[in-house]
This record gives C-alpha cells, structure tokens and sequence, in this order.
C-alpha cells in the first residue's frame, strides 16, 4: 500500500508540473505584460530596462523555474486589473468562496445519499418516481437559472432573503466568516441551495443507480437466501458496498463545488473567489487567472490523492497488490 | 419420520413478457424426506434453478408462482409474506449457489457473515455465535478455523470459499438444503471433496437436500433419487440406480447414453439430435416428441401422464420397458 | 464428471419428423418497427415527448427566418417605440401586439427566442461533434495501437478530467480572448465557444472507445482482417468502430444536453455569444436586469426555453441509454 501512495504522489506532481507549464505558458504567451504594467507612455528604454528586470530575456526554462518557484512560495506576481499582489487579493476573497462551497458540498452529499438510498430501496414507489423526475429537471437547468428564480421568488417576492452579497462578516484575522451574524447566515442560504442543488442530484442519482447495481449482485441473492433482515441487507451488505464507488465520485464533485462556484458567484455577486476568475477573464487579467488555475490544481490533485487512497483503505480487495482496479 | 420434509405439487412459475407468457416450470410435484438427497437434472433452461428459487421465493419479478403448492414439513409456504419468508430462509431452508467468488461480500469478514446469520435466527449471545461459527468452519473442513474468521472472502481457494458458503448456509440448521450447481464452478479435484462433504452433511443432520445440477456424474455419485427436467417439465422421476441403469423416459434414456461415465464401454457416444424446444415456442403434446425416436400420433397432442408423487415413473405415453434394454 | 455435449444444441432436425415451417420474412420497415428500441421508443410516452419536443425545437430554429415576425438583430428593423410591450397586450404607442413581449429594445421576444435557439443549437451540436470526432479518434487510436501512444493520451485524459469542463472551457475563452484582437472578438466569440466547449468535452468519448477498442481489438473479425493484412486504419474505421456507437451515441446525447447548458453558462457569465449574436443564455443575462423591475417576460420566455430544450434532449439521452443496456433487457 505504501507503494502505492507514493507512485500516486509522484502522479501528482507531475500533473501539478504540467500545469503549472500551461498557466506559465498563458503567461509568456498571451498579451503583453509589458504593455499591462507600463502603460502607453512608455520608452524603448523602459521596456528594456523593464524586461530585464522582470527576468523576461531569459530562456523559457529559466523563467519557468522561477515563476514556479515564486508560486510555491505563494507569490503570483501582480494583477493588471487591481495593482496589488495577487496573493493579497485571493486571500481576501478565499473565505467567501471556502463557506460557501463547504456548505453546498453537506448539504449536496446528505440530501443526495439520504435520497439516493430511498429512491433505490423502494425503486418502484410513487415518491421515488416524483424524486427522479424532479431530479432530472435538477440535472437540466442551469445552475444560474436556479439561483435567478431562487433570488426572485425568495428575495425579490417573498423578501425572506437577502438578494446579493454576503451580509455582515466577523473578521477574525486572516479569516472572515459569515458564519456569526444572522445576516451573514441568511446570505448563505440561497447561494448553497444554487451551488449544492446539481451535485445534489448527481450524487442522488450515482448513488442510486450505483446501489441497484448492488442489489443485483450474487452475494445480495445469498444474504437474502439466508433470511437476513431488510435492514441488514440494504445498509449493512448493500450500501457498505455501494459507499466504494459513490466515493471516488463525490470526491471528485466536492472538487467541482470550487469550480462551479464560479457561476453561483456571479448571480448572486458573492465576493469569492470564482466572481474574482470572472472578472480577471473578462478583463483578461493573466496573472488573476494563472494564480486560480495553479491554485484549484492544487486542490483537485490533493482531493483526487485522498480519495484514492481512501478508497484502498475501504476496500480490502486492492490492499494486496495495491493496484487500483 | 411419515411426512416428507418438502413436498411439491403441481409447482407451476410464469413469467409475463411482452412476446407472451413463458413457463419455465410446467405443473412439477415431488417430495424430498428426511436424510434423502434428490438430485434434479436436466440441460440448460430445463427449469431446475427456476423450481430452487420458487421454492426459497427468490423469484425474480415478473417470475412467480401462478399454480402449485410449496409444503415444508406440511406447511404451505409459497403463499407466505416477506417476513415470513425471511424467517423461512436460512432457519429451515439452506440455499447454496453455484459461484462461491460472488456468493460471498467481499467487503465482510467470513465470521461477520456467520455469526450475523446465526444471530439472525438463533436465540444466543454474541460469543456464541462465534464460537458456532468456528464450530460451523470446522464442520466444513477448513483448517485452523478460529484464526480464518477474520479472512475476507477473497483470500480463501475456490473450494474452501465453496466450504464457507455451505458453512454459511447451514449455520442456522435448517431441514432442507438447496444446492444449485454446487460444484459446476469448481475444479474437477475439488468437485469430489465439496461433494462428498454435502453428502456426510446431510447424512448426519438428516437433512433433505434437493440437488440442482446438469452433471450426471455428480447425481450418480451423490444422489438417492433423481427427478428428471425437460422445457421445464418432470419427464422421469425414481431411485438413482433405476433411472441411471434402466430408463423409461426416452429423453432419460439418451441422457444416459450420451455421458461417458454411465456408457462405459461403448465405441461411441450417442447424441440426441435436434435441441431442447425455447420456451417461446414450445411444440404441442410432449415437449420431447420432435426429437424422440419413439414419438407416435398420440405424443403429438397429450403431453403424457402425470409424474411424481404418484406410482407413474416418466412422463411417457411408450415408456422404455425393461426387456427392450435401449443401446 | 463431465457435461453433457453441447452436439445436441446445433439444431439438426430429425427430418421426417417435421414439416418445414413457413417461413415469411417480414419486411424492412416491419423489422424495424418491431426492433427493441424501437418498441421501447414506442411505449415509453416521455421519450416520444421529448422526441417530439426536441424536434420541433431543431426545425424551429433552422427556419426562424420563416417563422419569426422579424429579424431582431437588424437595426432597421427595430422602433424603440415597441420598448417593453407585454405579452399580448397592444403597445400603447405604436398599437402592435406582440404575443410574448419585447425587450428594451423594441425586439419582439418571440423572434429573439427563434434566432436565439438557433446560436444555442448550433453551439451546442458543434461542439458535441467536435467533441465526438476528436474523442472518438483519440479512442481508436490509443486503443488500438496501444503502448506510449496510448499512454499519453489516456493520462491526458485523466489530468483533463480532474478539472470541470466548465473551467477548462472558460480557461481556452480567456486565453483566446487574449490572443485575438479587439475587432475580431464578436465574430469569433461563435467558434471559440465551440473549440471552448468541445475540448472540454472530448475526454469521455475517448475512454469509451479506448475501452470497446480493446474489447473488440482481442476478436477474431479484427485478427482475421490484420491476417489479410488490412491497413490499421481501415481496421480501426470499417470494422471497429461500428461495433462502438452504441454506447457513443447514448453520451453522444447526454453530452449535447451538458453543451447546450454549458453554452448558456457561459453566455450568462459573459464570456460566450455576444448580445449582437445572442443565445438563449445571452438573452437570459440581458433579461435579468429587467426582472426585477418588473418586466419579467424578457427573462422568463428565453428561460422556459433553454430549460424544455435541455430536458428534453437530456430525457432522449436517458432513454437511450435505457433502451441500448444489453443487460435491462
């Protein structure tokens, strides 16, 4: 198993490398951040002087080293748009985007489990009809077009909620949370349900078709043949067997939450850190960008490494050779 | 003991489907007493397995009993509910299936599997129930049986995972074991030890044990009587040394022929040509006479006398008598 | 302990025990009304609706010319006058009446949904046959010839399928939006959308095929025509890919959904079709501003429109896949 763990390390690091390549690429490659820095009074002087010392006339190696030098240490130059490091800037905005995807993401995996194991068990009800059909119009719309109906029936309408921003946030720090004033917490509420709602229902119906798979299996047959309990059957052999697979995926979609926030941010000018990405490509603010794409690489590759070693500890089958299957 | 541990009459299962009904079991009666192996043969989709699952009630839906009674030890169960099945199931009836690799969670513990069976149906303590375990293990012939209860399925032979789930089957001691292609699944050195570990089971807890399988050499080996299954029909029924030595059924009779181990001595083996008719298009009268050498006008329309539990051996209007020794 | 030989199963008649059967063939058209699928299609009542929708949706928009009052995106056309009309109701100024509203602008909601579902169509299969073509290639190809080259283009694959398709897509917008100058941006907003959404697409389809590719790479039809020596590629085209469409065409559907929404996302986001070519997503974004004022249909008719195109093409893809499942049969 340790084998195993640190051949997946070293896959990430180089997936982590070839990305870095390509966001340094965006970098060198896509406009000029001479132009950006110096503006239009600018002499033949100031550009040379300029691109030397930005390191710019060194070969690509070079300042590919640099640049992923300076982003371990956390420093990712400074944005076009706002004239500040860029560091400064996503720390700022992180907490926003971090309370609101961890939010979403509970939400999203007890509603989606909870459903999904009920709308397996009794496949053929009347309400795990209901559920699947709602479900598939969950899957169709657009998460966007949740949370524009979301703000205007419950904020525009009803006027039970707040329709943008974060409300009042406690700052402890380094850390600002909305997690301590009421505001904060209604601001929350709508912004969640929009984020968490697709993953909810994917997770709902992975979980679901995942554990009727289950329940067709040899061993499911056997238990039943030797008079277990429903009970016993579905949660203790079924679900126990369903979680290996349901695993990966949800892994793989708490990863997606961040991504997704993007949208969920915009419609509701949630100060984080996906309305910031919008923003630095609309203006086409490359270090902003290359920053975020560096940062969320970082997070999806952890994500994916925890989950894949987890899913070596729960399933006894892979600690052998520990090769995945 | 008089009354026989199962009893079935006039077992008949559909199965609804949009080409039409399919009857993969067609009205079959037997009993199976006490200490008494039945072993119940016949090709591939003859309707055995379907008679196993009917009688445990592991149909699958839209499969289901539309005619018949189930009997165990004189109770009708095929019109019980869930739960009671569910005490049925593993207390009074064992089932064991063919492919022991996937009988078994591969995420549970053998001794988690056991004793949650045994605590399932058996009124003990915790540590009993592991201590029957182990008891259970030993019975079976794995070796060194306290330190496998906390193996996972996977690191166990072929065989020795075929042992844990007869084990696991009978943990509850119940009255009637079915074994459905116990041993099909298994290397031939392993196919004896499994067999003859059911066959001194049965002998010592005196239980009755229906025997699903399409090797006649296992019947033969193992058996006390045979029921024959043809296109899901009871063509032959009797004691294993008259329906492996003299015959009565045609369709009894080429099986016979056509196995190695009971045509020793012959130059060739015979075949029965044609194939066994699908369940969709089942000919008219006896389900056999297309590919019987022996069929006259009377076996084209009367599917032939009843089979089972009465004196009537096969289900033949010329049975084979024992003067014209076939082959 | 042996079987019993399998001889007895070839289906050799004892002849003069039968009369041959009449055989009558169906007809062409009666095999396939009568086929699985299509018997499947037709008693399954949601997947006819959702045909049917989906449908009218695609023939709508090819002949939006015909069938909108105007064409919205022409200036001349236009008289500010009609501004914020509601559904049905007579403009007070003008005395037109138009039965879904108009926008700010004086533009007749109906004909901007028309011309709208036609760039969100049009993206969308764009970018799903891109999707498809490059997938299914990289499939073939890493399957087939295997070794470094099928290495590379699985761990490609993999690495892709880490990050959500909409950042990727978002990522290739940004960076063209980079590269390209100013004037051309509007003009190639269309296609960079379609490079956009494909390449974040194509990665499903490849693992697919890579995985049917092996399957099939192993049976005999593939070892005999290498034997007659056919050319690898003619091997890969003519005879390995037909037996791997099933499962294309189910993702094929189901991805269509995800690029017509992705299309609208991006649109909304402001980072697709522009609002001088909109899509159903453009016209949404511009709808919002007006939705809390008051003037909900300018949002509302563009927005029911996405949602029934998206649901049904996903309800399609649903079926699909039900009805080709070898084992639900």
């Amino acid at each position: 198993m340790l084998a195993y763990i640190i051949r997946r390390v070293f896959q990430s690091v180089i997936v982590l490398l070839a990305v870095g390549l390509v966001a340094f690429s965006m970098f060198r490659f896509v406009g000029d951040p001479i132009e950006n820095l110096l503006g239009q009074e600018r002499t033949v002087q100031d550009v040379e002087r300029l691109r030397e010392a930005l390191g710019l006339n060194d070969p690509f190696a070079v300042q590919y080293a640099r640049f992923l030098g300076r982003a371990v240490t956390g420093d990712f130059g400074i944005s076009y748009r706002q004239s500040r490091p860029v560091s400064q800037i996503i720390a700022e905005r992180a907490p926003a985007t971090l309370e609101l995807a961890f939010v979403s993401g509970v939400l999203a995996l007890t509603v989606g489990i909870g459903l999904g194991v009920f709308t397996a068990i009794r496949r053929d009800g009347w309400a795990a009809n209901i559920i699947m059909s709602v479900s598939l119009i969950g899957v169709s719309l657009p998460t966007f077009l949740i949370g524009i109906l979301l703000i205007y029936l419950f904020g525009v309408q009803l006027r039970w909620l707040p329709t943008f921003g974060r409300g009042d946030v406690v700052d402890l720090g380094w850390w600002t949370t909305g997690f301590l004033t009421s505001s904060g917490l209604k601001s929350l509420i709508l912004p969640s349900i929009t984020l968490g709602l697709f993953q909810m229902t994917l997770i709902m119906r992975l979980v679901r078709s995942e554990m009727l798979e289950v329940l067709r299996q040899d061993y499911i047959r056997f238990a039943r043949a030797r008079g277990l309990s429903a009970k016993s059957v579905n949660f203790r052999h079924a679900l126990k067997n369903t979680m290996v697979p349901v695993i990966t995926v949800t892994g793989l979609q708490l990863g997606a939450i961040i991504a997704f926030a993007i949208i969920t941010e915009t419609v509701f000018q949630w100060p984080g850190v996906g309305l910031l990405f919008i923003n630095a490509v609309q203006f086409v603010d490359i270090p902003v960008m290359a920053a975020y794409l560096m940062l969320i690489s970082v997070m999806f590759v952890m994500i994916n490494l925890l989950v894949d070693i987890l899913y070596v500890w729960v399933d006894p089958r892979l600690r052998i050779d520990g090769r995945h299957t | 003991m008089d009354m026989p541990v199962l009893s079935l009459r006039n077992l008949t299962v559909d199965i609804p489907t949009r080409h039409g009904t399919l009857r993969p079991v067609d009205d079959v009666s037997w009993d199976i007493a006490a200490g008494e192996i039945l072993g119940v043969v016949g090709e591939s989709g003859a309707g055995k397995s379907m008679t196993g699952n009917a009688v445990i009630g592991l149909l699958d839906p839209p499969a289901h009993i539309s005619a018949g009674e189930v009997l165990l030890e004189g109770e009708r169960i095929d019109n019980y509910t869930l739960a009671q099945m569910r005490h049925v199931r593993g207390k009074r009836i064992g089932m064991v299936f063919q492919d022991p690799l996937t009988s078994l969670n591969p995420l549970l513990t053998i001794g988690e599997q056991l004793s949650e069976t045994i605590l399932r149906h058996l009124d003990v303590s915790k540590s009993e129930a592991d201590a029957r375990a182990i008891q259970g293990l030993d019975e079976v012939g794995i070796p060194s049986a306290r330190n496998r209860m906390g193996a996972y399925p996977h690191e166990f032979s072929g065989g020795m995972r075929q042992r844990v789930v007869i084990a696991l089957a009978l943990c509850a001691e119940p009255t009637l074991l079915i074994a459905d292609e116990p041993t099909t699944a298994l290397d031939v050195s392993v196919q004896a030890q499994i067999i003859a570990l059911l066959k001194r089971l049965c002998r010592e807890r005196g239980m009755a044990a229906m025997l699903v399988t399409h090797d006649m050499g296992v019947i033969a080996e193992t058996a006390d009587r045979v029921a024959v299954m043809y296109a899901g029909r009871l063509a032959e029924i009797g004691p294993v040394s008259q329906i492996v030595g003299q015959p009565r059924h045609p369709y009894t009779d080429g099986l016979m022929a056509s196995t190695p181990a009971a045509s020793a001595g012959q130059a060739r083996l015979r075949q029965i040509p044609g194939a066994m008719p699908r369940l969709n298009r089942m000919p008219d009268g006896c389900a056999f006479h297309p590919r019987c050498p022996r069929a006259q006008d009377k076996c084209r329309v009367d599917p032939g006398p009843k089979v089972g539990t009465a004196d009537e051996r096969a289900a033949c209007w010329f049975p084979i008598e024992q003067d014209e020794a076939a082959a | 302990m042996s079987n019993l030989p399998d001889a007895t199963r070839q289906g050799v008649e004892p002849l003069d025990r039968m009369e041959p059967a009449e055989v009558v063939q169906p007809s062409r058209w009666r095999s396939i009304w009568d086929a699985d699928v299509t018997w499947s299609f037709r008693h399954s009542p949601v997947a006819v609706i959702a045909a049917v929708v989906t449908l009218t949706m695609i023939l709508s928009a090819i002949f939006a010319p015909w069938i909108a009052t105007t064409n919205p995106f022409d200036p001349a056309s236009l008289n500010l006058m009609n501004g914020f009309s509601r559904p049905g109701v007579p403009n007070a100024f003008t005395g037109e009446s138009f039965w879904l509203g108009t926008d700010d602008q004086g533009r007749d909601v109906w004909s901007t949904i028309l011309y709208g579902l036609r760039i969100s169509l049009f993206v969308g299969f764009m970018a799903v046959l891109f999707a498809l073509v490059l997938g299914v290639l990289l499939g073939l190809l890493a399957g087939y010839v295997g070794g470094w080259v099928e290495t590379i283009i699985m761990r490609v694959a993999d690495v892709q399928l880490t990050f959500p398709s909409i950042l990727v897509a978002l990522l290739i917008f940004g960076v063209a939006r980079g590269v390209i100058p100013i004037e051309y941006r509007d003009q190639m907003a269309i296609w960079v959308l379609i490079v956009a959404i494909g390449l974040s697409d194509w990665v499903q389809f490849a693992r697919v095929v890579r995985g049917a590719t092996l399957v099939e790479k192993n049976k005999e039809y593939v070892q005999a025509a290498r034997l007659i020596g056919r050319k690898p590629g003619a091997i890969m085209l003519k005879h390995i890919l037909p037996n791997v469409l099933s499962p294309v065409l189910v993702i094929a559907t189901i991805s269509l959904a995800l690029a017509i929404i992705a299309e609208a996302t991006l649109s909304f986001l402001g980072v697709g079709a522009p609002p001088t070519q909109p899509s159903l997503g453009t016209l949404i974004r511009i709808g919002q501003d007006f939705l809390f004022s008051g003037e909900w249909w300018i949002l509302f008719f563009p927005a029911l429109t996405l949602l029934a195109l998206a649901l049904s093409v996903n309800l399609l893809g649903d079926w699909l896949r039900d009805a080709l499942n070898p084992r639900l049969r």
